[in-house]
């Protein structure tokens, strides 16, 4: 899905060849400032290698639209900030951002039971828990449906049950619906018992 | 009607009764402002007396050529006065050219409609007309486009997260900064539409006043009031609006990035 080669992003990474596989859960484990969301970022082209290419599905990052590519492959950040406004509007929020349609009101609330909340589509998320934001955030990834996934701690602000619970229902997509995902995290029991790849970015680090 | 009553040097020198009243204040509240009060004080004063004397000079010549320097010297010091204010690293490449565009832009084409379309005066350079009826316009368009960009330069630092995350989900640059500019735009504009609501009931805005100190009748002075903050509303409006659609474009690079 994504090849790396002579990859270079001064002072944070430095890597020769990196191959990321469709259709699995690559898991990217490494220490605080090894460049593990400077590596999502890339994969997602909101920032680019200052030498070296990257390439998605045989194409070059640099010969692609960044529009059209965020269609296909959506990013969640850490600490992804909400819209101040209620439930669905995130979610419709992002949806317009894709240009697609707005589902019904129940496939919205699915999409919330996925990640475990049990809350009102037009309760406002201020009043909701870190945790509870937290998941909104990733029901707003979901929402869209993209091909490949780059998840960027998606469990940082959650339980440990809750992480579980939440890292095995993101393996059921990748496994059931075909989708690439690359997931960081700093669990290595995580990285052990659910990805399919795991990659230490310690190797290519040079922070 | 009564004459106009001329000051001389005597009056206008008791006016500067109220910077002293401020400058004493100042002094006794401990406030460093005093040098700032002063210099206000000499500048306004040396220039408003050179501004006469040039005008009056202009007057009595009345060519287009005079009064077209004097419009694009108003334009140029309108410029400088929003780009000083900012620090060089606060500002993103290329945001003073948009700066100087965009008042240039909005006070010509709203000066322009003013002069042709309403007024209709002959010849249209008249500077008696064009030259005060352009610097209330630049005027007003220059502190809009300085509140505006104060706006831009800090929601787009403040809020720099937020504008990423939409680039994440997929967004276009002029989606992530709609937010910065929308309220940039709505602050810039407010002052205008403040002074239009209070027109007339609690102030009689400094054209107007000048026109009846000077003899005309208020109904006169009020048509010529109404059809100048009118202009005013536009040319503040189209200056903000150029600046924040051409400047929020400076944030991103043709990667659709954020710029570092």
């Amino acid at each position: 899905m994504f090849e790396i080669i002579d990859m270079d992003l001064k002072g944070i990474i430095s890597i020769p060849y990196l191959k990321i596989e469709a259709n699995k859960l690559t898991v990217i484990l490494g220490p605080s400032g090894c460049g593990k969301t400077s590596l999502l970022k890339l994969l997602n082209k909101l920032i680019s290698p200052d030498s070296g290419d990257i390439y998605y599905c045989g194409k070059n990052l640099k010969d692609i639209n960044s529009l059209e590519l965020r269609k296909e492959v959506v990013m969640l950040s850490q600490n992804s900030p909400l819209f101040p406004e209620s439930i669905k509007d995130n979610l419709k929020a992002a949806l317009n951002y894709h240009m697609l349609p707005i589902p019904e009101n129940f496939e919205l609330r699915e999409i919330l039971k996925q990640v475990g909340i049990n809350k009102d589509l037009d309760d406002k998320v201020l009043f909701l828990s870190g945790g509870e934001k937290s998941r909104v955030a990733l029901a707003r990834v979901l929402v869209l449906d993209p091909q490949v996934y780059l998840l960027d701690e998606p469990g940082a602000s959650l339980d440990e049950k809750t992480e579980i619970f939440i890292t095995e229902m993101l393996k059921d997509i990748c496994q059931k619906k075909g989708k690439t995902m690359v997931m960081v995290t700093h669990s290595k029991e995580i990285a052990r018992k659910y990805g399919d790849v795991i990659i230490d970015l310690k190797e290519y680090s040079r922070g | 009607m009564q004459e106009l009553i001329k000051l001389n040097i005597i009056q206008l020198s008791l006016a500067y009764l109220f910077p002293l009243l401020l400058f004493v204040i100042l002094k006794k509240r401990g406030l460093k402002r005093e040098w700032e009060l002063l210099l206000a004080t000499f500048r306004m004063t040396v220039q408003l007396v050179l501004a006469g004397y040039i005008l009056v000079y202009i007057f009595a010549k009345a060519t287009l050529g005079l009064t077209l320097l004097s419009f694009f010297i108003m334009e140029i010091f309108a410029v400088l006065t929003v780009i000083r204010k900012f620090q060089k690293d606060q500002m993103p490449k290329g945001m003073k050219r948009t700066v100087a565009f965009a008042i240039f832009t909005g006070t010509f084409l709203s000066l322009i409609y003013f002069v042709f379309v309403v007024i209709g005066v002959q010849p249209w350079y008249e500077p008696r007309y064009l030259i005060p009826l352009a610097g209330m316009i630049v005027g007003n368009s220059m502190t809009g486009v300085a509140l505006a960009l104060r706006l831009l330069l800090d929601g787009m630092k403040k809020n720099r997260v937020v504008v990423e995350e939409i680039l994440i989900l997929g967004g276009s640059p002029k989606e992530a900064a709609k937010e910065v500019v929308n309220s940039a735009f709505e602050a810039a504009i407010m002052p205008t539409i403040t002074s239009m609501m209070s027109a007339g009931i609690v102030i009689l805005p400094g054209m107007m006043t000048g026109q009846i100190l000077a003899g005309a009748s208020p109904l006169v002075a009020i048509s010529y009031q109404l059809a100048i903050m009118l202009a005013i509303l536009g040319s503040v409006a189209l200056s903000v609006i150029i600046m924040l659609s051409l400047g929020y474009r400076l944030y991103f690079n043709s990667e659709v990035q954020l710029k570092k």
